[in-house]
């Protein structure tokens, strides 16, 4: 029995009386392949903004790679809120991909990528450059290197979202519906490169996307969130032929005849 | 008189005129950035005293701040021991420099809070420290926005420099109130120097225009 990687323990977050997490608890092991599915305002993307430090919790715990992210430990044992140092090191163990690239406008492509391992993990301009180029070359966009954001589609700022964050070497990918804020003909090259991710790296992944036949395809898990809480977990062939749970039968019934 | 004889004095007195505006515009430009981004810090002993400062040079008079750093200083100055007479350049140059930096803060403080949420966001991902996000992230991408506001300064303080010509200073206003002080020929000195002042204007505006070209170089084609 491996130790999960990601633990929420009855988390709680609220926007003063409205609840967006209920008492939440879920996990993800090493290496696993998670995807999240629910209807708007079932707190999904919540879990993802927890985890990359960007919301803060309202109560409860959450532990990513044995610690407790939010708290840390204090003399007694018992614990207190997370300090920004204590933050700055969790973070490391993350990367993100936001529905909206959100790349920096003003950095071509290259230093979009390169900039956070050479100013925030003090690598070598020349060693960040090489790696640049190989995660470059991972999403299709070598010849692209020296053009800026917006001389891209968005199926390409997307991808080099994705490179942006693994230069940084998380262990844990959160992929926040990055395909929602695509045109429907670039949805597929970003999933590939997802797809290539998932298969051929150990790396953590917890997705958040619309795209039913995608998580099917690469998730080893799929859970439906509803209301703030998971409804239902299970493998993506049983959840998605199978499901228990009426919401979940209901939902997925929206959304595929929806497509 | 023929106009070309005071082409001569006026011209000098141009000259003290670009200095100023040269040495105050750079000077409130720093002052600008200091005092607009102590504005956004969170600390609040730094926030409260960009605040002050911001509130008392915009809310009083230019002139009057121009007097008080040239006669009423020193005076204090006297009281408690210290020498504090200023040149006349230094206490134009101060009193320019402070309005302008004042105003200028407003500007520094609007733009960075401007840059999206999801910029800050993206900077907090990948774990960039709140002074390189504002250094690295935030501040490029505001300037741009910062210039067309600060090139209205920029001219706005090249006219208020004709106020030092009341602490003596021989700028071009002062050069223009001489002669005509001695030659009594008003129209075609003061037409001369309204035109000097926008001949100035036009290179300001010319040299703002390019130094905004390059600060938002990477914004080329965008939008």
């Amino acid at each position: 029995m491996t130790e999960p990687i990601i633990k929420f323990d009855k988390v709680v977050k609220a926007f003063g009386s409205f609840v967006v997490l209920n008492k939440l608890d879920f996990e993800v092991k090493p290496g696993e392949k998670v995807t999240i599915i629910g209807p708007s305002g079932s707190g999904k993307s919540t879990v993802l903004r927890i985890l990359m430090t960007l919301e803060p919790i309202t109560d409860g715990v959450v532990y990513v790679d044995g610690q407790p992210l939010w708290h840390e430990k204090s003399g007694d044992g018992s614990l207190k809120p997370a300090g920004e140092p204590h933050l700055r090191k969790m973070r490391e163990k993350m990367g993100m991909v936001f529905q909206q690239f959100n790349l920096f406008p003003h950095m071509t492509v290259r230093r979009n990528i390169t900039e956070a391992p050479i100013q925030v993990l003090g690598i070598a301009k020349s060693e960040a450059r090489d790696r640049a180029n190989e995660l470059l070359e991972m999403v299709g966009l070598t010849e692209h290197a020296d053009k800026y954001p917006h001389q891209l589609s968005g199926g390409q700022q997307q991808r080099v979202g994705i490179a942006r964050a693994l230069a940084m070497r998380p262990k844990i990918m959160l992929f926040d519906e990055p395909t929602s804020a695509l045109d429907p003909e670039l949805v597929g090259e970003v999933l590939n490169v997802i797809r290539k991710l998932a298969e051929e790296h150990d790396l953590t992944m917890l997705l958040v996307t619309h795209e039913m036949n995608f998580a099917r395809q690469i998730s080893d898990r799929v859970c439906f969130f509803d209301q703030g809480r998971m409804l239902e977990e299970a493998p993506p062939e049983e959840l998605f032929t199978n499901p228990k749970e009426q919401r979940t039968r209901e939902f997925l019934k929206a959304v595929l005849e929806g497509n | 008189m023929d106009w070309t004889q005071y082409l001569n004095p006026l011209m000098q007195g141009a000259l003290v005129t670009i200095e100023l505006t040269i040495y105050s515009t750079i000077l409130g430009a720093i002052l600008s950035f200091a005092a607009g981004i102590g504005k956004t810090a969170r600390n609040p002993v730094i926030k409260v005293i960009a605040a002050t400062y911001i509130e008392i040079f915009r809310g009083t008079s230019l002139l009057v701040q121009l007097f008080w750093l040239y006669f009423a200083l020193p005076v204090a100055g006297q009281a408690m021991g210290i020498d504090l007479r200023l040149p006349p350049v230094v206490a134009g140059v101060l009193a320019l420099s402070l309005n302008i930096g004042a105003y200028g803060a407003e500007v520094v403080r609007g733009a960075i809070q401007a840059v999206s949420k999801d910029q800050y966001e993206a900077a907090k991902a990948l774990n960039f420290t709140p002074r390189k996000t504002l250094w690295r992230i935030a501040l490029p991408q505001a300037i741009p926005e910062m210039m067309p506001a600060f090139g209205n300064l920029a001219i706005q303080n090249l006219k208020d420099t004709a106020l030092v010509s009341l602490i003596s200073l021989s700028d071009l206003a002062f050069r223009a109130e001489q002669l005509r002080n001695f030659t009594q020929d008003s129209t075609t000195i003061y037409t001369m120097a309204l035109f000097m002042y926008f001949g100035l204007a036009l290179v300001l505006t010319a040299m703002m225009k390019l130094l905004e070209r390059y600060v938002s170089r990477w914004r080329v084609g965008a939008r």
